[in-house]
């Protein structure tokens, strides 16, 4: 009797990872690698499935997906951290002069470059294989209006800070693969941003929404800009944290805003409307944790944690 | 002491990138131009190290090492920011930047560390047929330093302290070195003198 339980027991254990190493294996099937390449930073993997193509990131640590277009419906912003980037609209509606740090496959300033022809728009990328790679397979296109530099973001930013430049809407966008380029993260980075801040300039940051770095990040955007917009959907794993130089607006003005932007946003799936609700300013992380510097910016031990 | 100076070289080394990403970026290159440096540095270092050791070797100079490099360790803390920013002002490219940022900030304190090791199998080796034991035995302490060092800084020590309290110590750890030589060779001599006093009275009573 004993033993037949066992047995059971043993047989069904199969079974359950039979189905759960099965599962996996059905999707991998389905999903087709087009394109693998190594470059100095990472891995980059372009994978297809069904209609819908991804930018992959050192695809062996299981590591999500950075860009995703549906190649039969390229104005569709796929994910949802994509689409929430675009609540920085609601603070500044109209931007002329924009930056993005971080390219992956594109999506973002392509849709920005969509919805606002005349702007000027530059992307700061490190890394020179994710443009070609943009390019090749995300259909990113540069044009005189969209310019592609390959640099580090900090590099450009203290440069384009000499310089004098300034922009109205930029969006950090860096932080996606595994590696967190802590440079990217301090008290004075955020400085440094702030002096490319024109006076009606807006911060969009995609970053993470858990673990203890979690804290130690909104502490230090807390130093530098004050009060922020924390933007988090149960959906994903992602925050938004969106910032301007002047007071942050209240809801009414928001939500005035978000139903006068919304049908120009409809085409890349971008359900503005529900967004203002979303923006939420209230404290709900552990204030007496450590502002990242340059001199204390521990980001990947702490996400680790 | 080999053991301190492996570990210090590779403290700094690995602060290296953190120091100037804020000028140069997190890029590859910044870590080539480290290596590069700290590699060239330390060569120039066994070179004259090797070299000066052929002229009476003695512990004060070896103690000297240690307190040198602390010293031209100073201004990666004191004046890094005074050093970097010009650079970055005056060359555009990051590559030649973070090359000549390293020369200026890295290369003198590294070199004085890599004199510690063909001076200690100096100071070591009794016999000539031992060196090749010594040699190693010292090699591989100061190597082991050098993994130790790496390791505590990536991994630990970024999480618990500044970066400059980080190399604080690693100038605090190489004076103290330093000076436990100085002690050493001090109560030695004052050994010595007391131990001769009475063969030279002998001689003199012959």
């Amino acid at each position: 009797m004993k033993i037949s339980m066992k047995n059971r027991f043993t047989l069904s254990t199969v079974l359950v990872a039979c189905c759960g190493l099965l599962t996996p294996l059905i999707a991998w099937a389905a999903a087709e690698t087009i394109h693998e390449e190594r470059s100095i930073y990472r891995d980059i993997n372009v994978v297809q499935t069904g209609p819908r193509r991804c930018l992959i990131f050192n695809v062996h640590r299981g590591d999500r997906n950075q860009t995703c277009v549906d190649v039969n419906n390229r104005d569709k912003l796929v994910f949802s951290y994509t689409r929430m980037s675009f609540a920085g609209l609601l603070l500044n509606p109209d931007p002329q002069r924009i930056l993005v740090a971080g390219l992956g496959g594109g999506t973002i300033p392509t849709t920005l470059a969509d919805l606002f022809p005349e702007a000027m728009i530059d992307v700061v990328e490190i890394d020179p294989a994710v443009l070609k790679v943009a390019k090749e397979y995300f259909f990113f296109e540069e044009n005189p209006n969209l310019k592609v530099t390959i640099a580090d973001a900090r590099v450009f930013v203290k440069r384009a800070g000499l310089l004098g430049h300034t922009y109205d809407y930029i969006v950090l966008d860096a932080f996606g693969g595994d590696y967190i380029p802590e440079h990217l993260l301090t008290q004075e980075f955020l400085e440094e941003v702030k002096q490319i801040m024109a006076p009606n300039g807006v911060l969009v940051a995609n970053t993470f929404s858990t673990s203890r770095f979690y804290d130690h990040e909104s502490v230090t955007y807390q130093r530098v800009f004050t009060e922020f917009f924390n933007f988090k959907l149960p959906s994903t794993g992602n925050r938004i944290i969106i910032t301007q130089l002047s007071p942050l607006p209240p809801r009414g003005e928001l939500v005035t805003r978000a139903q006068r932007l919304a049908p120009r946003l409809t085409k890349y799936d971008v359900p503005l409307l529900d967004y203002p609700t979303r923006l939420s300013t209230r404290v709900d992380w552990d204030m007496s944790r450590r502002v990242l510097t340059d001199q204390y910016a521990p980001a990947n031990l702490l996400r680790d944690n | 002491m080999a053991f301190i100076s492996g570990f210090c070289i590779m403290t700094i080394e690995m602060l290296g990138a953190r120091i100037m990403s804020p000028y140069f970026g997190g890029s590859q290159y910044v870590w080539g131009s480290i290596i590069t440096i700290f590699m060239l540095a330390l060569a120039m270092g066994y070179l004259f190290g090797g070299r000066l050791s052929t002229r009476n070797p003695n512990a004060v100079t070896y103690a000297l090492f240690f307190i040198g490099a602390a010293v031209f360790s100073l201004p990666i803390i004191v004046f890094a920011d005074d050093i970097m920013r010009p650079i970055f002002l005056n060359i555009e490219d990051p590559r030649y930047g973070s090359l000549l940022a390293s020369i200026i900030m890295y290369f003198v304190p590294t070199s004085i560390l890599g004199m510690i090791s063909p001076y200690s199998v100096r100071l070591l080796v009794q016999t000539s047929e031992h060196s090749g034991h010594m040699a190693g035995q010292l090699f591989f302490i100061s190597t082991i330093g050098s993994a130790a060092g790496t390791l505590g800084t990536s991994f630990y020590f970024v999480l618990w302290f500044d970066v400059n309290q980080i190399l604080w110590g690693s100038i605090a750890a190489l004076v103290f070195a330093g000076s436990v030589i100085l002690l050493f060779n001090y109560l030695r001599n004052v050994r010595v003198q007391n131990s001769a006093q009475p063969r030279y009275e002998n001689q003199y009573e012959k």
